[in-house]
């Protein structure tokens, strides 16, 4: 299908003009940010006014600049993740699938498993033994997500290993590995976009989670869920700011992946589960 | 029937087994010593160290301890903590399991309410842009981000209102003495209601925000059974007998049961993570601040119980769920 | 003959968003005690809108929008929604193609029958009694009651229905492809049964169908629709003995018979578009006796002979 009737679909372009923001806030941090994360620039817990548009923080710092920068770390271990989870996932769901038989079982069974257990509490168990950190913290995103990718893959595979053409390539010789990337794969790219977009949403509140318990990040490094955990008490005290805008990125950009899965699965048809 | 439960029950114990390996391993494989780093401290002699090793049987070949520490769960001891010395893990989780219980049984129903209200109502007398709203609604609420919603509302109604408490789960309230930990149960069985309201006070944001954030898919599946099945055969065979309207909207509803059941079932696992969330965001004392406070000093031994009792209750309601299924749905029964 | 229901110049559209759809259009006629009338069209002649109308239960976003049903001494298309509920049901009844989707399956048979019957004034007592009775009277026996509509085959489900469109002794019974689902051997157990309570009740059936052959071989009277209009009513015997509209006896024609050697022949095209009916007479872009003038005037249902109309231009 032609990327344009994609585009032209309100959702998946609501979705990717929001994501569009926030990459963009990534990338040109250092433009857009009117301040320093790190330094002290401002009076205390000032809220929101001309110079600093999302007020300061209890340190002084301009939270705006903090929101910006922040933006970096939230998608650099979101993107580590899922591109992990999305490789190993898939990997091992497209070998399951084409082996069949007892390899299938096991793995299916113990992926099940995993899958049917809470994300976060997996995600925390594992933060913790591997020690905070923001690259822990996308391994341990990654592992809980692998069998997302697992069954969506295999599904596909299940239901395209037998069809005519896969047999026919199978008589002529053709090795696992051609039969597995050159003909499966295409056929599984529409669910693929619907379950990596609805991930990313996923991902991106369990990071933030993980901040919140404060397995990710350090001070002074800016995170959305990392300031919401500092601010607490500030916040309750009365300066809404700290939650308000960090809180509200988080639920945005969620939004945004969101939204493009909505966009896709409506324009493709594919189903999640 | 009595075999379809028994078949299924022990379906369960492969998978909780899977986790408790996954993490044992995870958690040993690291390398520094687990004491220390829950201590925090390496200035430990040599002989102390060695003692506390061996009262927590660390000291013990690795699956040694994977299989003695199995056996002993079954027996409800879970082992020491590692931090607190000599208190035993199994009575801080009998403590705090049924503040989730009770906190997750309110999130339910909040989200049930939600759920099932608003997809009725937009089944019944919705328009083309409420349905399509509310629809959007449904698969996007999920995106909400708990301690923001609980902050917030932790801020309107605590801060500034004053109308409810901000955390915990409950006050001080004279003569009141838990029985099975759940308060609002308690509350009630002990005839009172000082004590129901306060326990309810406590419950009403936590509750709330979770309810909200996860009743996204109930809207869905209410609506669009509901309009699946309000334009049925069924229901046109019903009105042509002239079975009055409301009789109808009942019976069509026993059939929009069905998937909210096992959609409650499959959606479990998410439900206890929310909770994790919500409890850390209200102060509320159950496993999963239990598991957090843990997280701060690594406390392994306990951090694996709490994910051996997450396991046990995934399995547990996802067999329940498929009983009560089978309990509507006579199909399955016969 | 008493007449039970007579419908004068009924119209029925469906207003989508692609358009304005005319599933019935100017149908009239008049029911006797005791009658059965076949409804006889293929798929999109309105038949089943029809049959809907009659109970004012037109699907959204479809209206009756001109004409009356009138039943005894009411008109249908006139009450109350309270009083319809109550007519529907016990004055007349609809007994529904499918029988595997019109029974609500979680629910036990008797749950249902039973409610069905105290929504309309049985005590409970009378109205298992009632259930039982007509169970049985239908050819099932009574503990059928106690089961589950997945428990009971297509053809015992059908009974059910029927038991339950006659037990409160409806004037008319509206059938619509009341065997289409069935197998071939249970058709006929069911239409025998239609029969069998037809003589004994003395309801009034209507049955709405697209197998000629069927209406040939039980209705009185049979009526030919075709495009939401009627084509061709007559009594069995007048239109056995000769069909006179064009469409009815491509009907006939394409009925496959015992000992024919070739294919039977089928009727070329295809059904009109209703949104944009033909002008004229709806039928002429098929019709082998079309002539121009077919295409300018609509042709009106006229008495060829005694209990024999028919409405085209060449009949014949």
């Amino acid at each position: 299908m032609e990327l344009s009737v994609y585009l032209r679909n309100p959702y998946i372009a609501a979705g990717l003009a929001i994501i569009a923001v926030f990459l963009a806030f990534a990338a040109l941090a250092e433009y857009i940010a009117p301040y320093s994360p790190v330094d002290s620039v401002a009076p205390p817990l000032q809220p929101p006014s001309p110079e600093h548009i999302m007020g300061t923080d209890n340190l002084g710092r301009d939270v705006f600049s903090r929101v910006v920068y922040g933006s970096r770390i939230v998608l650099a271990i979101v993107a580590m993740s899922i591109a992990f989870s999305g490789v190993v996932g898939s990997l091992l769901g497209l070998t399951s699938g084409y082996l069949g038989g007892l390899v299938d079982k096991v793995l299916s069974f113990v992926m099940d498993s995993l899958y049917a257990f809470p994300s976060l509490v997996l995600a925390i168990a594992l933060s913790v033994a591997l020690g905070p950190s923001p690259v822990n913290a996308a391994v341990a995103i990654a592992v809980v997500y692998i069998p997302t990718y697992f069954r969506m893959i295999r599904g596909q595979v299940l239901s395209v290993k037998n069809e005519g053409f896969i047999e026919q390539a199978r008589v002529l010789g053709l090795p696992p590995s051609r039969i597995l990337f050159k003909h499966i794969m295409p056929l599984v790219s529409g669910t693929l976009m619907v379950v990596f977009s609805m991930n990313s949403a996923d991902a991106i509140l369990t990071e933030a989670a993980l901040s919140f318990i404060g397995l990710t990040v350090q001070p002074p490094t800016p995170d959305w869920g990392f300031d919401l955990y500092k601010g607490r008490g500030f916040i309750l005290a009365g300066s809404w700011w700290l939650m308000a805008f960090p809180g509200l990125c988080i639920t945005l950009l969620a939004l945004g992946f969101a939204l493009v899965s909505e966009g896709v699965s409506k324009i493709t048809g594919a189903k999640l589960r | 029937m009595l075999r379809y439960i028994a078949v299924r029950g022990l379906l369960i114990i492969p998978s909780v087994l899977i986790l408790y390996t996954l993490v044992f391993i995870i958690l040993r494989i690291l390398p520094g010593n687990p004491v220390l780093a829950a201590l925090g401290t390496k200035n430990i002699p040599e002989e102390q160290l060695k003692a506390i090793m061996s009262e927590l049987g660390l000291d013990k070949p690795l699956y040694v301890q994977y299989f003695e520490y199995l056996a002993n769960f079954l027996r409800g001891d879970m082992g020491l903590s590692m931090v607190v010395r000599g208190r035993p893990i199994a009575s801080d989780i009998a403590d705090k399991l049924p503040a989730t219980l009770e906190l997750t049984v309110w999130s339910i129903a909040v989200s049930l309410a939600v759920g099932l209200g608003l997809g009725y109502i937009a089944a019944r007398w919705g328009g083309r842009y409420f349905n399509a709203f509310t629809r959007l609604l449904g698969s996007t609420l999920f995106v909400v981000f708990i301690p923001a919603l609980g902050l917030g509302l932790q801020l309107v109604f605590s801060s500034y209102l004053h109308l409810l408490p901000s955390g915990g789960r409950m006050s001080s309230v004279e003569g009141f003495r838990p029985i099975t930990g759940i308060y609002t149960l308690d509350a009630i069985l002990e005839l009172n209601p000082k004590a129901l309201l306060d326990a309810l006070q406590h419950l009403v944001l936590p509750s709330l925000t979770l309810g909200l954030v996860i009743s996204g898919p109930y809207i869905r599946l209410t609506l669009s059974n509901l309009e699946a099945v309000m334009g049925s055969k069924m229901v046109e065979a019903y009105r042509a007998r002239g079975v009055r309207e409301s009789r109808v909207v009942r019976h069509a509803f026993k059939h929009v049961l069905i998937p909210v059941v096992t959609y409650t079932g499959l959606q479990f696992a998410l439900l206890m993570g929310g909770a994790v969330l919500t409890e850390t965001t209200f102060n509320w004392p159950g496993i999963g601040t239990y598991l957090v406070d843990k997280v701060m000093y690594r406390d392994y031994t306990a951090i694996q119980a709490v994910i051996l009792i997450f396991a046990v209750i995934v399995g547990v309601t996802s067999l329940v769920v498929d009983v009560v299924y089978a309990l509507i749905d006579p199909r399955v029964r016969y | 003959m008493t007449t039970v229901l007579e419908v004068e110049d009924l119209w029925v559209k469906y207003f989508t968003l692609t358009g304005v759809v005319n599933a019935v259009s100017g149908v009239s006629f008049k029911l006797g005690r005791g009658e059965m009338l076949a409804v006889v069209g293929e798929s999109g002649s309105g038949k089943s809108t029809l049959g809907y109308a009659l109970l004012n239960m037109v699907p959204k976003p479809g209206r009756v929008v001109k004409g009356r049903v009138v039943l005894g001494d009411v008109d249908v298309l006139k009450l109350s929604p309270e009083e319809l509920r109550r007519v529907r049901g016990s004055r007349i009844s609809l007994v529904f193609q499918d029988p595997f989707t019109t029974l609500d399956p979680l629910r036990k048979i008797g749950d249902q029958f039973v409610e069905f019957l105290m929504e309309h004034g049985l005590d409970e007592a009378s109205a298992y009694r009632t259930a039982r009775e007509y169970t049985e009277a239908v050819g099932i026996p009574g503990r059928v009651l106690d089961s589950y509509p997945h428990q009971l085959s297509g053809g015992q489900k059908q009974r059910v229905a029927i038991a339950m469109a006659i037990s409160l002794s409806p004037e008319v019974v509206v059938a619509d492809e009341p065997t289409t689902a069935l197998d071939v051997i249970v058709q006929r157990q069911i239409m025998d049964l239609i029969d069998e309570v037809k003589r004994k009740y003395k309801s009034s059936f209507i049955l709405i169908t697209h197998d000629l052959s069927l209406a040939l071989e039980r209705a009185d009277t049979v009526m030919v629709m075709y495009g939401g209009y009627v084509m061709e009513m007559a009594g069995r015997e007048e239109i056995a003995g000769r069909m006179l509209h064009p469409y009815t006896r491509a009907l006939f024609e394409s009925l496959p018979r015992l000992g024919q050697r070739t294919l039977p022949k089928s009727l070329p095209g295809n059904p009109p578009d209703l949104r944009n009916p033909p002008p004229g007479c709806v039928f002429h872009p098929r019709c082998p006796k079309a002539t121009e003038e077919c295409r300018r005037e609509r042709p009106m249902l006229v008495e060829a002979s005694r209990n024999h109309f028919v409405s085209c231009i060449h009949p014949g």
